[in-house]
């Protein structure tokens, strides 16, 4: 662990940045150190392994243009705005942006700009480590919806990974700023290729402002060699909407950080999450919804498959401020163990200060039925098929709650392969 | 079609089947009646291949194959269909999506063609007419949130849809209102052949009333103590089965 952190000390006296906020952050990086399973939030997931390896900022690519261009034919069903990173940069010359600036503002972040100023490295949490390390390093995009704007075009992020040549480090960091009253569905789908280790870190931190509408999707479909820690950050002022679904099929080790706060009255916050691990793949999902004013409700469903020895990790935040009297929060988490060798940590975790709120939340961990599988094979579906539609009937509610029919497509397409 | 010898099976340490001989003949109704616990299920629940028993001896012919050997969706390719005393709720499976899997499936194995969603709309709406089942039953989950009649009376209209050549009805009179169960003894009746035949497992003369049974088998604590003609379903009417411990 320490030559690694000797690397990241090296490469960031490389950028030298002039940002006091990227130095702090760095400084913060430094003072924390990454979490070992002592850390009451890392006590299932173990990282002592992924920094015996050495990772490469500068992982090399020889991907083609063509031969990334014919991975965005899965998206032709729908004319969407496409960002495209390969091993965390943005390729501005592949992708397509066919909103109107005017409507989707798109630019580097660091380029100077009063939103960055005011946004950046304001929301996710600057002492935990990976956040710190990633404001330090930031390499990635601002979008800014305008205020009114509809956007009917969906914001694609599409996160390429080549691991062929080297180990690459990934330090993706957007910020994305729903004005007022706006809409957007915005779209992160990683994929990978390549068989050696990859390390990406990313923040997303989306803001959204009064009365504006998020639908995010986070899609994760990386091979098994991808080590994933990524914190998606989404501020939600009053009337404002959003909802996130992370639906995790592929990688090595992921660790996702979903932190939704509800900083006005009359928020809703959705939060749906699949994970469907196999092999050797462990799946965390942190996931925190701050009530921080009244009135507001939000709704989480998560449901995991896990098979082979795959292992996952649950667990859900509920906070509900002094303030927030009239919250109504929702939390459900349910599992099925395909085998006796995977196995779940699921934990709810509600903390709440306000005395006028309605809350619930339940978790289950069960194999699949044998009932109902006898049930449909004694009508002729073969064992193997019945497993899958009721493997597809659990996971139904979840991909019932996408809004998007293009999203709903793509991730069962992915579902489809997974399962055959 | 159907030849059972000295069948018998246990469950854990528990011994329930003792030896069951059974012979059942294209064209052929046999009621299986018999007081709670005495086997009715296990005995229809083997034949359609529920795993959780151990079979100890006997063995169980079908159309000349051994039956015992097949998995359980391979009977159903054969033509063993079994009305379940308790359909399971499957939420999320649609009944549509399900029967229109099952039927293909079954065809596949027969090495049929699979039907096409015309032809299987048109079945099935000649088969929701056969049975009066509420069309609004066939679209939602399967099962889920069904009474008890209306379970029973989809057990009966996924009969029809798969016209299977050995159907097996395991008290799917039981929590039906007169009006069901007339209206299922109908479906049973009308799809009844020279080639398939029929076994209705039951506690009521009432249901004998309507499905005639050619033939009425008694079954006590995992044995069939006595065979008859329909006249043997009235005397167990009236004299329960006391007389024949
Ligand atoms: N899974 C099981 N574990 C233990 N015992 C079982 C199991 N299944 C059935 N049995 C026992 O086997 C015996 C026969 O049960 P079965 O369900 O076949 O009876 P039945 O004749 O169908 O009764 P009923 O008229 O109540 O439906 C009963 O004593 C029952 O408790
Ligand atoms: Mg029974």
């Amino acid at each position: 662990m320490d030559k690694f952190i000797e690397y990241l000390e090296s490469e960031f006296e490389k950028i030298q940045t002039e940002s006091e906020v990227r130095k702090q952050a760095f400084e913060d990086f430094k003072s924390a150190g990454f979490p070992t399973t002592k850390h009451e939030e890392w006590k299932y997931t173990n990282l002592k392994n992924v920094f015996q390896n050495s990772f490469d900022s500068h992982a090399k690519s020889d991907l083609t243009a063509e031969e990334i261009r014919s991975q965005l034919a899965i998206y032709q069903a729908v004319e969407a705005n496409i960002l495209v990173f390969l091993n965390g940069n943005y390729l501005p010359e592949l992708s397509k942006i066919v909103s109107a600036d005017k409507d989707l503002h798109i630019q580097n972040l660091s380029q100077p700009n009063e939103i960055s100023q005011k946004h950046f490295a304001k929301y996710a949490p600057a002492h935990e480590a990976f956040v710190a390390l990633n404001t330090a390093f930031a390499n990635g995009l601002l979008l800014k919806i305008s205020k009114n704007t509809v956007l009917e075009k969906p914001i694609i992020f599409h996160f390429l990974n080549d691991s062929t040549q080297a180990n690459p480090l990934l330090q993706v960091r957007n910020l994305i700023v729903l004005e007022k009253s706006s809409q957007a569905t915005i779209i992160e789908n990683f994929v990978s290729i390549g068989q050696n280790l990859s390390l990406s870190n990313l923040v997303s931190e989306i803001i959204v402002e009064e009365n504006a509408q998020l639908d995010h999707y986070k899609l994760q479909n990386e091979g098994e060699n991808a080590i994933h820690v990524g914190t998606t950050q989404i501020e939600i002022a009053q009337n404002g909407k959003a909802s996130n679904t992370t639906i995790s099929l592929g990688g090595k080790m992921i660790r996702n950080n979903l932190n939704m706060v509800l900083n006005g009255e009359n928020c809703e916050a959705y939060m749906n999450g699949l994970y469907m691990p196999n092999g050797n793949t462990h799946i965390d999902n942190h996931t925190a919804v701050d009530h921080a004013k009244p009135n507001s409700y939000s709704n989480e469903l998560y449901k995991g498959v896990l098979a082979d020895k795959s292992t996952g990790v649950f667990n859900g935040k509920i906070f509900v401020r002094k303030d927030a009297q009239k919250t109504n929060a929702f939390q459900s988490n349910k599992n099925i163990l395909l085998s006796e060798n995977a196995s779940v940590n699921t934990k709810p975790q509600l903390e709440i200060w306000a005395n006028d709120v309605k809350c619930s939340h339940g978790c289950t961990i069960g194999a699949l039925d044998e009932e109902p599988l006898f049930y449909l094979q004694s009508r002729g579906i073969p064992k193997e098929k019945a497993r899958k539609m009721l493997l597809f009937a659990f996971v139904g509610d979840v991909l019932d709650r996408l809004k998007s029919d293009f999203v709903r497509n793509l991730v069962n397409d992915s579902i489809e392969k997974k399962l055959a | 079609m159907l030849k059972i010898t000295n069948l018998q099976a246990k469950i854990g340490d528990k011994q329930i089947l003792n030896g069951i001989n059974l012979e059942i003949k294209a064209g052929e109704v046999h009621a299986i009646m018999g007081p709670n616990g005495s086997g009715k299920s296990t005995l229809a629940s083997i034949l359609a291949g529920r795993e959780d028993y151990e079979i100890t001896e006997g063995e169980v012919t079908f159309k000349g194959k051994d039956l015992l050997e097949l998995a359980p969706e391979e009977r159903a390719g054969e033509g063993v269909f079994l009305a379940f005393q308790y359909p399971v709720e499957i939420p999320g499976v649609s009944n549509t999506n399900f029967l229109r899997t099952a039927i293909n499936e079954i065809r596949k194995y027969r090495g049929q063609e699979a039907l096409d969603a015309v032809h299987f709309l048109k079945l099935m709406k000649e088969k929701v007419k056969l049975v009066e089942i509420d069309q609004a039953l066939v679209q939602r989950s399967l099962n889920e949130g069904f009474s008890g009649g209306e379970k029973k009376r989809n057990e009966i209209f996924q009969m029809a849809m798969l016209e299977p050549s050995l159907a097996i009805l395991d008290e799917t009179d039981s929590g039906l209102d007169i009006d069901a169960l007339r209206i299922v003894a109908n479906g049973v009746n009308s799809l009844k052949n020279k080639e398939n035949a029929t076994i209705v497992v039951t506690h009521y003369q009432r249901l004998l009333d309507y499905i005639i049974p050619d033939f009425v088998h008694v079954l006590y604590k995992g044995r069939i103590v006595k065979s008859g003609g329909k006249e043997l379903a009235l005397e167990l009417e009236e004299k329960g089965y006391d007389w024949l411990k």
